[in-house]
């Protein structure tokens, strides 16, 4: 067989890669854990799995090699999807998701390499919509719960709706102040919606840390994650800093103009999907954009569209949706943000525009 | 080994105004492990004589040499053996005395594996040399006269492209850039050859400039080369209080592959880019390798025939890694041997950035090889699919798109690759040196290359045969008519015969006629009848 | 019932003004193309060779645009079919199997046994043969599409088709993505 130089090589690879992406998601997933329990250790070694056994099945279908699987792509999107679930949300759940994400986000369209959307987040928009309460019914986190589950009562829970004592998921849901708990940016909607101002809805307990309880530290887990990726050079810095400029800018400008009507900056950054999405998710390499000034644009339409919906939509949080909205407008900004070529004054995109 | 002992050696402020520590680099770009002290140490050696020697005729761009020695005779060294062929093609010359055994093709250092000719000699003890007459004093000697004998002396690029170096030559230009980056791992042949005679080199630089009437010289080195740089900046030195004038600038420029690329090289030197097509010569300036320099001056002042550089023979399948002079035509199983390396898996000509595996060790050594790399394991990718990472684009010193054209290259959608300006491509290796998903990027690109020359030229060929088709159409219809129309004219001319006749209709005049030739024959047979009665 | 009325006229006139302005467009904008059948001969290689069952590309070219197969031209190869593909928006196909797949070549007379008949430089499409009655006709090498056509009319069979031989100077890279498939291979194991 004929090689073709170079004939050497840096240290990176694929699985390399993907593997130091899982290991960069840890200190989020240990602050998930420390906040909602055993139901997030379910949910991602489930979604793990299924994601895993899905692509070892298509792989067999497909008469490819199993060896592909060491590209841990798969396992990739099913650590990123059971982050992103409910904890404690029935184990059906994961595994719907999983196998929607890995069978008709990634292997209809040939694999990994070929998929238009972002796995993980296709196989969340189809359980947010087809199972819209199973998806919103989040914990308290631990410290503001009436009632704790074990571990024993998680898995449960998990497999079964109910747990050793007969109670569901509705009694963990509950509050200190005996009303069920929703999520930070659950409670600005619904509450911004009941006509409340933004300071009347702060004032509640799952507000009344630096941001909200838990979720900062969450949010503050993924991004030291996203540090890290950064760093060790594993992604590139355009992504997330569209995103969470494409995100931060309209709150700050509206949080200015109106501190009464629209949450503040912080409140955006560190609620919800927002640091996982930043750097975890919208930086898929596969289906964001591939350009320096295309990933800039990217990023920066995922972030503007989270907070689009995430202030006049009908969804508390929008990531999903948003990153799937910006991988369907890859190809076009790809084709118009092409570099400048060695020796050329204009990019091949304005080039063509002058030719016609 | 980066930037930093550079900076500290030659502190800015203590440096002559005419060196300078270029910082702005290209876009893109890789840093490699260099590999380069394993090589640059101990002083260049010498390859004992090997028994018989293979020349290959083409060498060099353009058309093979003509061989104009027969079998069996006896060459001495530096004796013109094939002249060259045509506009960009060079002359060779024999490395060794000897006896032409046959020349037939066999196998030569190219990516292909192919055959090509080559002159086989069995050398000889004999130590008798042929050298041109030297001219000594290049200053007033006609400037063609001086070009003339490096087109004799068979000089060709040595960085590895193979120019003919007497085309380049031949034009008036404005600075003159000696390319001594050598960015490519391992190598250090020019590295050495600046160490060890930094004087006689930038005499060459001068002579050169001075063939092309350069104003100014400027020599382009990686800051990963201190020892070079030193004795260079004493070389330059000397030679400026000799010649009364600062000719010649020194442009320190950082360790990044691939400084060396023509492209790269002007960019860091003259904080330009070269146009698409364009050549540096067009804008005044021509770009030069380090030992073509010196090989072009010691033509001229010694009247040496090109029939031996520098080679660095290295690797970690090599014992004693270091920097030879190595007769062209050498067959690499005599370095091999020589150097005790004969274990090696994989043997690669040049660099392990844009070198070529040779797989047959009766491969010579040719004016191009700078580098023979040995390697005690091959090196092997696994191709996976591409996660669009962009970590291509990012190295690419052409600011091109990797990605997208390894994706038109591969579905075979040559007309897209070109609209993304593969033709731009360098071929330098940076992406597949990037790539997580180890695709042969390079050879994507080269066979979409090759594929796009195949096209064109298949294009060409058909257009030509339509013409010709068309044209044969047209002259057998031309034929046809005059045919036709020379059978008119026949018929003109019986019919104006009959008209004479004062018959009035043609085919009357015709029938009339039959009729009076068939009366006249039954006549005539009734006549004769009426006789016999 | 007048907002109906208004939703139908506005909707008229919105038609209408679209209607007017792609009219327009298509007037204005005309983009002025070659024949088809000029195109499609442009993507035939002209060999001349006939092997698609007609005299010559240009009468292959006017079947293909009179509905014919698009896969009966050997020397142009999987590559053209896909370009003729492309052009009309026809499938692409596989090559007429009944046909053989065809290297590049070149005819070469044996001069010492041609017997100067004419009969090849008549049959010649390109004029690519030079030569007189009884004297001894050679083929101009770099004018020969290799079509095989003054083979048979040859009463001595003193005309050879030779492969063209690739120098290292015209080698190509090959296809990294075009390795040997083992998969497809049977294992002797299996067989026996």
């Amino acid at each position: 067989m004929l090689n073709s130089s170079p004939f050497t090589k840096n240290k990176q690879s694929l699985s390399g890669l993907m593997t130091s992406v899982a290991w960069a998601l840890l200190p989020g997933f240990i602050a998930l854990f420390y906040f909602f329990g055993w139901g997030v250790v379910f949910n991602v070694v489930t979604c793990a799995v299924t994601c895993v056994l899905t692509e070892a099945a298509v792989l067999h279908l497909r008469k490819k090699p199993f060896i592909i699987l060491k590209d841990y792509s798969a396992l990739l999107t099913g650590v990123l999807l059971g982050l992103a679930l409910p904890p404690l949300a029935p184990w059906w759940i994961a595994v719907i998701g999983s196998s929607f994400a890995i069978l008709f986000a990634k292997q209809i369209y040939g694999g990994l390499g070929f998929n238009p959307f972002n796995p993980a987040m296709a196989g969340y928009v189809l359980l947010l919509i087809s199972f819209p309460v199973a998806m919103t019914a989040w914990l308290p986190p631990q410290a503001l719960a009436e009632n704790n589950a074990s571990f024993i009562d998680s898995l449960y829970i998990f497999l079964f709706s109910f747990d050793t004592h007969q109670h569901t998921l509705a009694y963990y849901r509950l509050g200190v102040d005996g009303f069920t708990m929703a999520t930070p940016l659950d409670q600005l909607k619904t509450s911004k919606t009941m006509g409340y101002l933004i300071s009347e809805v702060t004032n509640k307990a799952i507000f009344s840390d630096i941001v909200n309880v838990g979720w900062q530290w969450v949010n503050a887990g993924f991004l030291l994650g996203g540090i890290y990726l950064l760093v060790k050079k594993h992604i590139h810095y355009a992504i997330p800093v569209g995103v969470l400029v494409g995100l931060l800018f309209p709150a700050l400008i509206f949080n200015g103009y109106s501190p009464d009507e629209y949450p503040s900056l912080i409140v955006h950054a560190f609620s919800g999907a927002t640091m996982l999405g930043a750097f975890f998710i919208a930086t898929d390499p596969v289906s964001a954009a591939t350009t320096y000034k295309g990933r800039l644009i990217f990023g920066f339409g995922v972030g503007l569209i989270t907070w689009l919906i995430r202030t006049f939509g009908g969804y508390p949080d929008a990531f999903a949706f948003a990153v799937l909205l910006m991988n369907m407008a890859v190809p076009l900004i790809d084709h118009f943000t092409q570099p400048t070529v060695y020796g050329y004054k204009t990019s091949p995109s304005q080039n063509e525009e002058l030719n016609s | 080994m980066n930037s930093a002992p550079v900076q500290q050696r030659f502190n800015r402020s203590s440096l002559p105004t005419w060196v300078k520590v270029i910082t702005r680099s290209f876009h893109g770009g890789v840093h490699p492990e260099e590999f380069k002290t394993i090589s640059n140490q101990l002083p260049i050696d010498r390859l004992a004589q090997p028994e018989k020697i293979i020349v290959p005729l083409s060498q060099h761009l353009g058309n093979p040499a003509t061989p104009i020695v027969s079998v069996g005779a006896e060459v001495i060294a530096g004796q013109l053996i094939a002249e060259a062929a045509g506009h960009l093609s060079v002359n060779i010359h024999a490395p060794y005395c000897g006896t032409i055994e046959k020349i037939e093709t066999s196998f030569v250092a190219h990516p292909s594996g192919m055959d090509d000719l080559c002159i086989h000699i069995k050398t000889n003890d004999k130590e008798a040399v042929f050298r041109y007459p030297k001219i000594s004093d290049y200053k007033n000697t006609e400037i063609d006269e001086l070009v003339k004998r490096i087109n004799e002396a068979g000089i060709a690029g040595l960085g590895g492209a193979g120019f003919p170096t007497h085309i380049k030559l031949g034009t008036q230009i404005n600075t003159l850039i000696i390319n001594a980056a050598e960015c490519e791992p391992y190598i250090s042949c020019d590295d050495k050859l600046l160490q060890e005679e930094p004087n006689e080199f930038v005499e060459a630089a001068i002579c050169v400039a001075h063939i092309v009437n350069a104003e100014k010289i400027i020599i382009g080195i990686e800051d990963n080369k201190p020892e070079a740089i030193e004795k260079l900046i004493a070389a330059i030195e000397s030679a400026h209080k000799k010649n009364q004038s600062d000719l010649i600038e020194l442009h320190i420029v950082p360790t990044k592959y691939p400084s060396g690329g023509e492209k790269q090289l002007f960019e860091l030197l003259t904080q330009k880019q070269l146009p698409p097509s364009i050549r540096p010569a067009q804008l005044g300036y021509l770009i030069h390798n380090v030992a073509t320099i010196r090989a072009a001056y010691r033509a001229i002042v010694f009247g040496e025939p090109l029939t031996e550089r520098v080679v660095t023979v290295t690797g970690d399948a090599c014992p004693s890694p270091k920097n030879y002079w190595i007769k062209i035509g050498t067959r690499f199983a005599d370095v091999l041997a020589q150097t005790e390396s004969q274990h090696a898996q994989q043997m690669i000509m040049g660099g392990p950035m844009m070198g070529f595996e040779v797989k047959n060790s009766n491969a010579p050594v040719v004016k191009t090889t700078n580098c023979i790399l040995l390697q005690k394991k091959a090196h092997q990718v696994q191709e996976q699919p591409c996660i669009r990472c962009g970590e291509c684009a990012t190295a690419c010193p052409a600011s091109l798109l990797p990605q997208q054209l390894y994706w038109f290259a591969r579905s075979d959608n040559f007309e897209k690759a070109q609209e993304y300006h593969l033709s731009d491509c360098i071929e330098c290796g940076a992406c597949a040196y990037v790539c997580p998903s180890e695709i042969p990027l390079v050879q994507y690109y080269r066979y979409a290359k090759s594929k796009m020359k195949e096209q064109a030229i298949a294009k060409a060929k058909s257009e030509h045969a339509k013409e010709r088709h068309e044209f044969r159409e047209m002259r057998l219809a031309r034929e046809k008519q005059e045919r036709a129309e020379k059978h008119k004219q026949a018929a003109l001319a019986r019919k104006q015969a009959a008209e004479k006749k004062g018959i009035e209709d043609e085919k009357k005049a015709t029938v009339a006629d039959a009729v009076a030739r068939a009366k006249a024959r039954k006549q005539a047979l009734t006549n004769k009848n009426n006789e016999n009665d | 019932m007048m907002s109906v009325w208004i939703a139908v006229l506005i909707l008229v006139g919105v038609a209408a003004l679209f209607g007017a302005l792609l009219g327009f467009g298509a007037v204005k904008f005309k983009v002025e193309s070659d024949p088809i059948i000029d195109q499609i001969n442009n993507i035939l290689p002209q060999t001349q060779c006939g092997q698609c069952g007609y005299p010559g590309c240009k009468p292959y070219a006017e079947a293909i645009a009179n509905g014919d197969q698009i896969n009966k031209c050997p020397p142009g190869g999987e590559q053209g079919v896909k370009a003729l593909a492309d052009l009309l928006g026809r499938e692409v196909i596989p090559l007429d199997e009944s046909l053989e797949v065809s290297i590049p070549r070149v005819a070469v007379i044996r001069e010492d046994e041609c017997i100067g008949c004419t009969k090849c430089i008549q049959a010649c499409p390109v004029d690519a043969i030079v030569g007189a009655a009884k004297l001894m006709h050679t083929v101009i090498e770099s004018e020969c599409t290799g079509c095989d056509l003054c083979v048979p009319p040859c009463p001595v069979d003193c005309i050879d088709m030779v492969p063209i031989k690739t120098s290292i100077k015209e080698w190509s890279w090959p296809n990294p993505n075009k390795k040997p498939d083992s998969s497809l291979m049977i294992d002797v194991k299996q067989v026996s």
